[in-house]
């Protein structure tokens, strides 16, 4: 037990390295032995993969799981969450109840997406019933708003017709795999510009799920008024908002970086639109999370050596209805504002508290159970194990009919530590 | 008792005078004349039915609110012969330090346009007046080259104005004693002191509920938070401005403070409000004055640059540059120590025909004035409300911040009342500071000159200027801005220069401001 924790990273970031080295940490090369590495997600592919793999021995950590890309691979997340509702229909499980249109009530919260080019026909038969809308084609591997563009033609997406006589191998070789996704025209916005959000989840076991919310989330600004027009549609920076791409806009502001807190968006909304409203959105955003964790959960390896820190991207519509678009397994540790390294560096701090109990040398057998005060900005936002202490029915008499909000059910940026209790 | 029965209908007569002119009168006429047609009026009691229909009917409320609403900034009650300038500003050195204070701003801002060659006001070409058209959501897009420009002052400008304020009437002799006052502000106005602030400020003791208080996580809302939702729900419902005045001294439920501020302010969005608001708007499109490049000068400054209100950039152009061509906020400087800057059509200087105001309601914007509207923006998304209220709160409040007078919200007395509580409660800290060069007041005075807008966290301010609405005065800013130095006592006191003190007061945006507010009142040992 004597003896410090020896970590290694191939991200080259002052906010991580500045936290291994306050906790006294030893950095070592990975060909070390080594109890904390800190990887990317290319790295991570090596680790476990089947060739060059090796075995993690007990006093081990990384902070990826395996097959993460269940999860942060657009595709792959959008089949696990159809996959999941498919099952919890078939079960008659009241959560996969329907209205009248067809639509899932309570697990409706990816927008419609198909996968490119397997799915073209499908895509087709749903653009042609409103051929007035905006869909967004996205490229299934990349990041930072690469590749991303929006159509509202089926002309413009040809290359990707599965009969197109221009379609070659390469474009159906998985590197060119897109999804395209119904795209959401009517978000929310403040100050007349279009904003998503981004938190962070940190997992540190899948089966029992166990995961918690990072309450310090924030929401990025276009430094462009939003507008639906069709001849805006090119202009990524009315519509993306990723910071790769805003910030080589022309109003960036380096000061603020086009960023507020989400208790300021709290604030804004709870003022403008009402306290239980704004109570109910982020009781859906919590629940959206949670969903899309237990859909994947099934299908993750839940290496006992992982624990991942996700970064959500969210869009709020103008009817308040919270609209997961993806997630992402290496949230940028990159900062472009002062408030932003201190963000950062919080998070990282708490997460390796969690991750790491007492800094000290791991052992991976622990039961990952980490006590209340080491959470500092997390706070709990699924526990399988102490749902499940519960009972079963307490789900079905949370869900019926009424506003998530009852003090067991409820997760407030001012603090509370609450346990949802849906199973 | 008579003085007071004479006094009161002299007021009355006033208010009544006021409110004849106002659209509420032609609105009341216009119900008592429909009430006829109701079968509970009768000829014979006709004023006494008409009375109990106005009650039932919520006009009675409403006129009982305008009512309010104008005593809020009637001037406290002065002798039936006194001239028009006393309600201004009843101290004579006051009124003339004020006048010379704008003969200087007015100066500097004609300097400014010779030196440009910019004209004060032009027509805007018919071309540019489409283009601000199609821009007006998004004014913040435009990057006229400001770089000329400057602020026309800066609060610590203004600083200076007040620190040499003398009254020529008073002589304290040379020699010091325990009553001499330590601080940069040297005139003798009556302020409160502790005891009497609590007394003031009764609702915020210790065994009051408070909202920034008593709503923290680790309080469980059945104490207090939640009968305090319900009572505030009932108050709207009820319409009440005097009494949601006193309810909102305990702090407002974020979801009811926009509907509360508009009540107390006495603002209903009207279909006349808001077409004279899209009149401001068309005159903005028409005209190009040269305050609006001060405007956004100030805009791009200041709120642009904030974590918390650069959302809401284009907000304030449409809101700021609607406030300078509005002509009915003259009406304030009957109550206001300062005097709308008046200029001349070119060529005629002097000749009283040909005198205008300038810029149109008399209002010179300073460094970090468009700080006042910013926390507004929180609360109300629609322009022409945001606007309403924004005026309001300036003819009420905001005004007493920049303007020299003797009135106990003015900012003369928020100093004096801010250097008199530190001297004589923290006097050693007092004491220490003035030793290094660091006069507290040179710290504080920017605080109070925006009312803490941009200092504080939005949610902490809103609970703050719940409290100016409350009590219907400014001394409250005074009295945080005390807190705030008792708070931060004893890193102060190690500090050896004006920059080291000025570092530890730097960041407030992590200070709770009702338990700040309440320990130095209730909970410090005197």
């Amino acid at each position: 037990m004597a003896g410090k924790v020896k970590w290694v990273t191939d991200i080259e970031k002052s906010v991580l390295i500045n936290n291994f080295e306050k906790r006294g940490w030893v950095q070592v090369t990975e060909n070390e032995d080594w109890n904390f590495y800190w990887m990317s997600v290319q790295t991570i592919r090596n680790v476990f993969s089947v060739e060059t793999g090796y075995r993690l021995s007990d006093d081990q950590i990384v902070n990826h799981f395996p097959n993460h890309y269940e999860l942060t691979r657009k595709d792959l997340m959008v089949k696990n969450i159809k996959r999941y509702r498919k099952e919890l229909e078939k079960e008659g499980s009241p959560l996969a109840e329907k209205d009248e249109n067809g639509k899932y009530l309570y697990l409706d919260f990816v927008p419609v997406t198909y996968m490119l080019p397997a799915d073209y026909n499908l895509f087709v038969e749903e653009f042609r019933k409103s051929p007035s809308s905006t869909w967004i084609m996205k490229p299934c591997g990349k990041a930072q708003g690469k590749g991303i563009f929006l159509i509202n033609k089926l002309s413009q997406i040809k290359k990707w017709s599965r009969d197109s006589k221009t379609s070659s191998f390469v474009t159906q070789s998985t590197k060119e795999a897109y999804v395209i996704s119904l795209y959401i025209n009517n978000p929310l916005l403040i100050g007349g510009r279009k904003f998503d959000l981004r938190l962070y989840v940190l997992v540190s076991t899948y089966r029992p799920l166990r995961c918690y919310m990072y309450k310090l989330g924030f929401c990025r600004f276009c430094t462009v008024k939003y507008t639906p027009s069709t001849s805006e549609l090119d202009n990524m920076f009315v519509h993306l908002t990723n910071v790769a791409i805003q910030k080589h806009g022309e109003d960036y502001n380096h000061i603020h970086g086009g960023k507020w807190t989400v208790s300021n968006l709290r604030l804004y909304l709870e003022s403008t639109r009402g306290k239980e409203v704004t109570g109910k959105l982020f009781d859906e955003i919590h629940w959206i999370i949670v969903q899309s964790l237990k859909a994947v959960a099934p299908v993750m390896n839940n290496d006992k050596h992982c624990f991942e820190c996700y970064g959500y991207d969210i869009i709020i519509d103008d009817k308040l209805k919270p609209w997961l678009i993806e997630v992402n397994a290496s949230p940028s540790l990159t900062s472009s504002t002062a408030n932003d390294r201190i963000l950062k560096y919080n998070l990282i701090n708490d997460t390796l508290n969690i991750a790491v109990p007492n800094g000290e040398i791991p052992d991976c057998k622990w039961n990952k159970s980490p006590p209340k005060e080491v959470l500092g900005n997390y706070e709990i936002l699924y526990d399988e194990e102490l749902a499940q202490g519960d009972g079963a029915d307490r789900e079905l008499r949370n869900r019926q009919g009424q506003a998530l909000g009852p003090k067991g059910g409820r997760s407030r940026d001012s603090g509370r530590t609450v346990l949802t209790t849906w199973k | 008792m008579l003085q007071e029965e004479s006094d009161l209908s002299l007021i009355i007569a006033q208010i009544v005078q006021k409110l004849k002119g106002s659209n509420l009168y032609a609105q009341l006429e216009r119900q008592a004349w429909a009430s006829l047609q109701r079968p509970e009026i009768k000829l014979e009691s006709l004023k006494e039915d008409i009375k109990e229909f106005f009650k039932i009917s919520g006009w009675e409320k409403k006129l009982q609110n305008a009512v309010y609403s104008e005593l809020s900034v009637f001037p406290l009650p002065s002798h039936p012969a006194a001239p028009p300038e006393h309600l201004k500003e009843p101290l004579v050195y006051m009124r003339k330090a004020q006048g010379s204070w704008e003969k200087r701003i007015l100066k500097s801002l004609n300097s400014m346009c010779t030196e440009l060659s910019i004209p004060l006001a032009r027509k805007r070409p018919v071309g540019e007046q489409k283009e601000l058209l199609n821009k007006w959501n998004e004014m913040g897009t435009d990057e006229p080259d400001l770089s000329l420009f400057r602020p026309v002052y800066a609060p610590k400008d203004f600083l200076e104005v007040l620190i040499n304020l003398r009254n020529p009437n008073y002589e304290n002799g040379d020699s010091l004693s325990f009553r001499t006052h330590l601080g940069l502000i040297q005139v003798p106005l009556k302020v409160k002191d502790i005891p009497e602030l609590k007394e003031f400020f009764v609702e915020l003791g210790l065994t009051t509920g408070q909202l920034g208080i008593d709503d923290s996580t680790q309080v469980p809302p059945e104490l207090f938070e939640n009968e305090h939702v319900r009572i505030g729900q009932k108050v709207l419902a009820e319409q009440d401005s005097a009494a949601a005045q006193q309810y909102i001294r305990q702090g407002s439920p974020t979801a009811l403070r926009a509907e509360l501020w508009a009540l107390i302010l006495n603002i209903s969005s009207q279909p006349e409000d808001i077409l004279y608001y899209e009149q401001l708007k068309t005159n903005v499109i028409q005209h190009d004055l040269l305050v609006d490049s001060l405007i956004y000068k100030d805009v791009k400054l200041t709120a642009s640059n904030d974590d918390y209100y650069f959302v809401f950039e284009d907000y304030l152009y449409q809101v700021l540059l609607c406030f300078s061509r509005d002509t009915s906020v003259l009406g304030h400087f009957a109550y206001n120590s300062a005097s709308p800057p008046k200029s001349y059509i070119r060529g005629k200087l002097g000749l009283e025909e040909y005198a205008v105001f300038y810029p149109p309601n008399g209002v010179i914007p300073f460094h970090g004035f468009s700080m006042y509207v910013a926390p507004l923006c929180f609360l109300y998304h629609e322009p022409s409300k945001l606007y309403q209220i924004f005026r309001e709160m300036y003819v009420r409040f905001f005004f007493r911040l920049h303007s020299i007078s003797s009135h106990p919200s003015g900012i003369v007395s928020l100093c004096l009342l801010f250097e008199t509580l530190l001297q004589t409660y923290l006097p050693q800290l007092f004491y220490h500071l003035r030793e290094i060069g660091a006069q507290p007041l040179r710290i504080s005075f920017k605080w109070m000159v925006r009312a803490f807008s941009g200092y504080l966290a939005t949610d902490q301010l809103l609970l703050l200027w719940d409290r100016i609405l409350g009590y219907n005065s400014l001394e409250i800013l005074a009295v945080l801005a005390a807190a705030v130095f008792a708070f931060r006592a004893v890193n102060l006191m190690e500090v050896t220069s004006l920059a080291a003190a000025e570092a530890v007061l730097a960041d407030l945006s992590t200070l709770k401001v009702m338990p700040l507010l309440q320990i130095f009142l209730f909970a410090t040992v005197t």
